[in-house]
């Protein structure tokens, strides 16, 4: 694309950033070439989440997301969880319950996990099902993540389900 | 915190991961980076008469390499040297690389593809390995006198013909490589792989430099289930030529559609079964045809082959078996290793084969099972006498009981009738076994090596990679129960193999048992040196061990222990008459799947898995149970959604939204039971894991779904189509 690249102002993980590039473009691109890589390719199609964050609170596919979407949003990144060492509630469930294998679906799945637990504070394993269908991972068979969330709720204290 | 072995140890990278932190390949940029692209042969066979590049487009720009610039040898090294990096002449299958292009822009070098045009004059093409003339490679497992069996009027024959598909790894990160070329040091590349050596050796031939010239480097690896065992080569060979003509970083990124369409997948099998039985349900004959497609070039084809046949007959005692396995070439995108090698497709002809011989003699498809295991002392086909503890009627048993087998076969017997929805419960038993096949173990000759550290912590040195399986984790587990130090006294060395000795290829469920147990003997090493020089009491506190280690390191340098792999005692294989023992160990179980089928949509859905087995002992419960439970996803994938759909040898759904994996709504509770009986071959009594769980999940559901319909599916994938056809053809 020859367009002149736009600046796009917005706040991510909480500090102000601008992102480059063709308003038109993926989100999931501009994130990161600003070094956020943490949010991974999967499929390129919106099928399999692995490049889901949240903007403005939503949590959305970041590689069918324009980048223009991105401006004055607030936009929650994997990067953006853990308070220096302090994993979030979510991270550290995934951890202990084993949510995690090859980690390339993880940082869309715990996003989606904060995500549903801000939605349903205390889900059943059927709105945990529901909540991570649109998140893929070949490792696990789920059921390690089910039991994460499910952990993660209990844990959770309620100031950590606002952040 | 509990680190050693038996307890469930955090994922040592888990907080990498989990942060966003850990490094895979497409996270890294190097300075002067180019992106690579490779244009693909649009035909499955025919004569390369030219390769056209658009004139509006200023290919001064790009770095360009064909079959023609190759400094070394055009040859992907593997078993067969069949299979080159970049076709001349003749292309063999459909997305065959033929040409490289790279360019600073990555959107550009992408666009090449539109713009490059390789003209091919179309030869026929096998499509089908039914029409296939070609045979990759031919093994005959044989025991007793099958043809004589065969001739006693007296027992009841049973035949059956079984198929399965193709199946994609589908690992959610894609292929990817970055080479750099220099002059003096030679190649480096960085990448997702499982086998860093493999690439290590097959670059040193391709670009015509000593091994001494070639650097791999394992970065953080999302998955590959055998899908990144051999295909990584041939991307680090065209990133590794296009980083040597042009002098600068170049990075291989391959698209998900790519992926799916041009690198490996799950051979497609098709077996035939022949077996004679008595009456009251013993097995006196086997003889099974055993058939997979290895697509247009060799591969790993005839070893898959050569674990699928000897897998062939199960764990049931039969005093005559003959398996013959062939694998044959086609011109479809060559087939590769996927988890279990083989061994799925054969377990699940026999499985289903099993409950129809128990639904013609009208016996239980348990009960037929149980009057033909094997026991501690019988020999399997392959002519391996089995000496340690095998309990698969205890196996059995405690999966049928925690599934409520009988309770609820006779439950959805009395339902069904009238039912919309039909529901069934079907089981099948079965082993895997973990390592390289034969003799393959003492080729490889595996090394690990384990050394103290100058601030007092242990490092381990292999290139057995993570590749979410484990490793890392159970490695430094068995290093410190081996020491007597805490896991957090370990650390694990990236695979790279200017720092690592060879320890094999991650696959054949090797990584824990085989590659785990010299982990144990050089850690223990390590701890001699310490006692036998002094440094160290026999007896000691952490802190008294990492005081010795530093000390020592101070004093003398280094602190080094290597273990190379030698065989178990009495571990016999003959490669010429192919009998033996042709693994160290089994790995055994009885699995049970509950189904409901919707006769309204056709849909087939597990409602319930139960998956019981004896791994030796696990190493980590946790890691262990999702493995177990991320194989039976796999598997369960496989048997009823995951449809590879072929045009004119080319995958038509090369894509996540019309090739359906498992979601979180698919599965069902996987419940999973392990019975621990201490392998002495393995580390702390482990034995192989990885791949058992996907050899036993399909059959399962598969008599499922016969008994919840009355059908008798026999070819996988069992689709809503293919059940509405079965249903209507009643």
């Amino acid at each position: 694309m020859t367009a002149t690249p736009a600046r796009i102002e917005c706040t991510i993980n909480g500090e102000p950033r601008a992102l480059e590039g063709h308003p038109m473009s993926r989100l999931l691109d501009a994130l990161r070439a600003a070094g956020l890589t943490g949010t991974k390719e999967g499929c390129g199609e919106g099928e399999c989440g692995a490049c889901a964050v949240l903007l403005d609170g939503t949590l959305v596919n970041s590689c069918l997301t324009p980048l223009a979407h991105a401006s004055r949003a607030a936009i929650t990144t994997i990067e953006g969880l853990a308070i220096r060492e302090q994993l979030h509630a979510v991270q550290q469930s995934f951890l202990e319950c084993g949510g995690a294998q090859c980690g390339i679906c993880t940082p869309g799945m715990v996003l989606a996990a904060v995500d549903l637990l801000r939605r349903v504070p205390n889900p059943t394993e059927d709105d945990v099902r529901a909540g991570l269908a649109g998140n893929l991972c070949r490792c696990t068979g789920y059921m390690r993540i089910f039991a994460a969330v499910l952990d993660a709720c209990r844990r959770m204290p309620a100031t950590n389900a606002e952040r | 915190m509990a680190t050693g072995v038996g307890q469930p140890a955090l994922r040592r990278e888990g907080r990498a991961k989990l942060t966003g932190r850990a490094l895979y390949v497409d996270d890294v940029a190097p300075a002067g980076l180019l992106h690579g692209t490779t244009i693909r042969s649009p035909a499955p066979r025919g004569t390369i008469r030219g390769i056209r590049f658009d004139p509006s487009i200023d290919w001064s720009e790009y770095t360009i390499v064909t079959a023609a610039d190759i400094p070394g040898a055009n040859v992907v090294k593997l078993i067969t040297e069949d299979q080159p990096y970049l076709a001349s002449g003749e292309v063999h299958h459909a997305e065959e690389p033929v040409a490289l292009v790279a360019h600073p822009d990555p959107m550009r070098a992408a666009a090449a593809r539109r713009h490059i045009t390789i003209d091919i004059d179309p030869l026929p093409a096998v499509l089908s390995m039914d029409d296939a003339d070609e045979v990759f490679k031919a093994y005959t497992v044989r025991k007793g006198d099958v043809d004589a069996a065969f001739a006693d009027p007296t027992l009841v024959v049973v035949h059956g013909e079984y198929s399965t598909g193709a199946q994609e790894q589908l690992y959610i990160e894609p292929n990817g490589m970055i080479a750099v070329f220099d002059a003096d040091t030679g190649v480096t590349v960085w990448g997702s792989m499982q086998c860093p050596y493999y690439i290590h050796g097959a670059l040193a031939a391709l670009l015509n430099v000593p091994d001494t010239r070639v650097r791999v480097v394992q970065m953080e690896t999302g998955g590959g289930f055998g899908g990144k065992e051999e295909y990584p080569t041939v991307i680090a060979g065209h990133a590794a030529l296009l980083a040597w003509k042009s002098g600068r970083p170049v990075k291989m990124i391959y698209g998900r559609a790519e992926d799916m369409a041009a690198t490996t997948k799950r051979h497609p099998s098709r077996t035939r079964h022949r077996t004679a039985v008595t009456r009251d349900g013993r097995l006196v004959a086997m003889d099974i045809d055993f058939l997979i497609d290895g697509g247009a070039y060799c591969t790993l084809s005839p070893v898959v082959l050569s674990r699928g046949t000897i897998h062939a007959a199960g764990p049931y005692d039969c005093p005559n078996v003959r398996v013959q396995g062939r694998a044959v070439r086609t011109n479809v995108p060559p087939n590769g290793a996927f988890r279990g090698f083989g061994a799925p497709q054969s377990i699940f002809a026999l499985e289903r084969h099993m409950d129809r011989i128990a639904a013609t003699l009208d016996i239980d498809p348990a009960e037929l099972r149980r009057r033909n295991f094997v026991h501690t002392g019988d020999t399997l086909a392959v002519g391996q006498t089995i000496r340690e503890p095998v309990d698969m009627d205890g196996l059995l048993s405690r999966a049928l009981e925690l599934s409520d087998y009988d309770a609820k076969r006779r439950e959805f017997a009395r339902a069904n009738p009238s039912a919309a929805v039909r529901k069934g419960v079907g089981l099948a038993t079965f082993m895997h076994g973990a390592g390289f096949t034969g003799s393959g173990e003492v080729h490889l000759s595996s090394v690990v090596a384990v050394e103290g550290t100058p601030e007092g912590s242990v490092r381990v040195l292999a290139a057995s990679t993570e590749i979410g399986q484990g490793t890392n984790t159970i490695f430094s587990q068995i290093a410190a129960e081996t020491l007597g130090v805490d896991i957090d006294d370990i650390e694990i060395a990236q695979p790279d193999t200017a720092v690592v000795p060879d320890s094999g290829p991650t696959v054949a469920s090797r990584t824990c048992m085989v590659v785990g147990k010299l982990v144990e003997s050089a850690s223990a090493g390590v701890r001699r040196i310490l006692v036998d020089s002094g440094y160290l009491p026999a007896s000691y506190t952490r802190a008294q061990f990492r005081d010795a280690c530093e000390r020592y390191v101070a004093r003398f340098g280094s602190l080094r222990s290597t273990s190379r792999y030698s065989p178990p005692p009495n571990v016999q294989w003959d490669d010429e008459t192919y009998t033996g023992d042709a693994y160290g160990t089994y790995a055994w179980a009885a699995y049970v799947a509950e189904v409901s089928v919707d006769l309204r949509t056709w849909q087939a859905h597990v409602d319930d898995f139960v998956a019981v087995q004896e791994v030796g002992r696990v190493i980590n419960p946790t890691l262990a149970q999702g493995q177990i439970e991320g194989g039976v996803a796999q598997a369960i994938g496989w048997a009823l959604y995951e449809e590879v759909v072929w045009r004119e040898g080319r995958m038509a759904n090369a894509q996540m939204t019309n090739y359906i994996m498992p979601t979180s709504m698919d599965l069902p509770a996987i419940r999973v039971q392990f019975e621990e009986v201490p392998y002495p071959g393995g580390p702390g009594g482990a034995k192989g894991i990885g791949e058992l769980p996907m050899d036993g999940a399909a059959p399962a559901i598969f008599n499922a779904v016969a008994h919840a319909t009355g059908l008798d599916p026999r070819d996988l994938p069992l689709t809503p189509e293919r059940i509405m056809a079965l249903w209507n053809a009643r």
